[in-house]
């Protein structure tokens, strides 16, 4: 028996679309994500249309008098930063980096993750012990100090992986700071939040009777681990990857708010309100909007990872 | 009990030791000759030497982790690059200001979270539970940054109820305090939330409730007292959570803590305050874990060794 669960697929698929459809949290969490996605894909062509500024050009008309940063107005809808660039466009555009930067950096993280807990559970033993030792070293730094101490290796200089002696320069990696270089970092910082839970699960899957079963039936540890059980903890998998990726968005705009984000003129939430910070008694709006643009987006993901929590374990809701 | 005690104060030992190497490690990548940020750019070639040989930066990683190490083991944090005062000093006379201020934002938000949490898992699923529901999602979802950046504009500049920043008072801790417990009352909210829920469905309760216990008493003397548990021992377990947050908050606010000298650090790549920093609360995080772990086996004898 190799397929583990015999089901009419096509029924409970429409199962939980309708449950989709009826849960209030995660309807609302994927409408936003939908609407922040299409404006992040479309923004380009928004421009080149001529309804959306360039993010990064810099309007005389965007200057008062005295030049200093404007107001919103029918021109500029949510106003113009100090160098009189259009703050509206900049938010869109950084719904871009934040996106790109969050979602990769979940992926990284969910793969190192789910790949710790899932060895752990399944072999246990000393190997268990001791990963979860290295995930708990990992767990006693504050990630964003750890994220801090990380981007300030991002200097331009080359690494090399090759040995001395050999001319592999296809190996050399340059150490810069960007979208790739950002995620990495994210990510490596934020596993081990996923380790514990992904490693309760597989123990308690790892003793179910249908693994036995397919273990007595001579099943590699491999087709064990890849055919039944991560198929089993999948769900568990994608609630932890939504609520997650709140964190990684949340991180980047810390770090991009100490001034060690994607390198300038990129426009990011989080530098636009460190840039923003020292107007802002007379210019909020730096501050305020594309503050509520990542509150609205981690929003958007911590309701959907609510709800779907919710779908998973209805009796426990919360 | 003895054996488990002494093999967790073991471990404890391995993860702090663990912790140095790889922070020594992280830090000691961080780009920029350290001589020239101690001396500055215009400093001689026999300076930068100098310096070179007092902070031992010729020798080979391995020896200068061995020196590192060993300081450690004497509880030598080594001193800053760029004030020369101490480590551990600098550490130890900023300590109360984040202890008050960490300490004061805990009463608040548990102050918070507790009713909240018993409420709506009594009310569970009526629209009062929803709402609670959904504001504490959005207490998740703030950026700590900006919310102190926000409270400030508004209720110390513009309205005038508590002093904008620095630390002269008690006064002063109040809404850097309130900061950060609106940003984690949410999560507190639903832990307790959670943890009520399950506890008002076990049997006990209903026994409770069979023998005509009242219902203040089913709720907060049985009730509270079990789930409770679990949410001190998160509690416990936060403290490197509580640190991140602390770090965007006292900067805001120009408290002179713990939080702004990692930050102040980082951007002086004095590496000293920075592995100090970064070892103090790997500290904190360790030991709270280990407490929490002693007290719960001590609370509830269930527990005895599940790993």
């Amino acid at each position: 028996m190799s397929k583990h669960e015999p089901s009419n697929l096509q029924n409970e698929t429409q199962g939980w679309f309708f449950e989709v459809l009826h849960n209030r949290l995660v309807m609302a969490g994927s409408c936003i994500l939908i609407l922040l996605v299409l404006s992040a894909l479309t923004a380009p062509l928004w421009v080149k249309a001529g309804v959306l500024r360039s993010p990064i050009q810099q309007f005389p008309t965007g200057l008062d008098e005295d030049g200093m940063p404007m107001s919103a107005s029918g021109q500029f809808y949510a106003g113009t930063d100090n160098l009189g660039r259009d703050v509206f466009s900049r938010v869109i555009f950084g719904t871009r980096v934040s996106l790109t930067v969050g979602v990769a950096a979940m992926l990284t993280a969910t793969l190192i993750g789910v790949m710790v807990g899932v060895i752990a559970g399944f072999h246990g033993g000393k190997l268990d012990l001791l990963l979860m030792r290295f995930t708990e070293m990992n767990m006693t730094l504050p990630a964003i100090l750890l994220a801090v101490a990380f981007a300030g290796v991002m200097d331009g200089r080359i690494l090399h992986l090759h040995p001395s002696g050999l001319p592999w320069h296809w190996l050399d990696v340059e150490l810069k700071r960007g979208m790739a270089s950002l995620f990495l970092i994210i990510g490596l910082v934020c596993w081990p939040g996923m380790v514990r839970v992904i490693r309760a699960q597989v123990m308690a899957v790892k003793e179910r009777e249908f693994i036995m079963a397919s273990r007595a039936l001579g099943a590699s540890d491999s087709r064990l681990i890849f055919h039944h059980i991560l198929p089993n903890i999948m769900p568990t998998v994608i609630v932890m990857a939504v609520m997650l990726t709140a964190n990684t968005i949340m991180l980047e705009a810390g770090l991009g708010y100490l001034g060690i984000g994607v390198p300038a003129p990129a426009p990011t939430w989080g530098s636009m309100i460190n840039d923003g910070q020292p107007y802002f008694i007379t210019a909020p709006h730096l501050v305020i909007v594309p503050g509520a643009a990542i509150v609205l987006t981690v929003l958007a993901f911590n309701l959907l990872g609510q709800g779907l929590q919710e779908m998973l374990d209805p009796k426990r809701k919360g | 009990m003895l054996f488990r005690l002494s093999s967790r104060l073991f471990w404890s030992a391995v993860t702090l030791l663990g912790t140095a190497v790889l922070t020594f490690l992280l830090v000691n990548a961080v780009p920029g000759d350290v001589a020239r940020v101690i001396a500055g750019p215009k400093a001689s070639a026999d300076v930068i030497k100098a310096i070179h040989t007092k902070f031992h930066l010729d020798e080979p990683i391995w020896k200068r982790l061995g020196y590192h190490l060993n300081d450690l083991a004497h509880g030598d944090l080594g001193q800053s690059f760029v004030t020369e005062q101490p480590v551990a000093e600098a550490i130890l006379t900023r300590l109360p200001t984040t202890a008050a201020v960490s300490a004061l934002a805990i009463v608040m938000w548990m102050l918070l979270a507790v009713p909240l949490g018993v409420l709506t898992a009594k009310y569970s699923g009526s629209w009062f539970d929803r709402i609670v529901l959904v504001l504490s999602t959005l207490s998740l979802s703030l950026p700590a940054f900006w919310l102190a950046r926000m409270l400030q504009y508004s209720l110390s500049y513009k309205l005038g109820w508590f002093p904008v920043a620095g630390f002269r008072g008690f006064s002063h801790l109040l809404l850097p305090a309130a900061t950060l417990a609106l940003l984690t009352v949410g999560y507190y909210a639903r832990l307790v939330h959670s943890n009520m829920t399950e506890v008002l469905n076990s049997p006990y309760i209903r026994a409770a409730r069979a023998k005509g216990a009242s219902e203040t008493a089913v709720l907060f003397k049985h009730g509270l007292r079990n789930a409770m548990i679990p949410v001190i021992t998160v509690l416990g377990m936060d403290v490197a959570g509580l640190l991140g947050g602390v770090l965007f908050v006292e900067n805001v606010f120009a408290l002179p803590g713990i939080g702004t000298l990692a930050v102040q650090s980082v951007f002086n790549l004095d590496v000293p305050v920075i592995m100090g920093t970064v070892m103090f609360s790997a500290v904190i995080v360790v030991g709270a874990n280990l407490v929490v772990d002693v007290l719960y086996r001590w609370i509830d004898p269930r527990i005895k060794s599940a790993a």
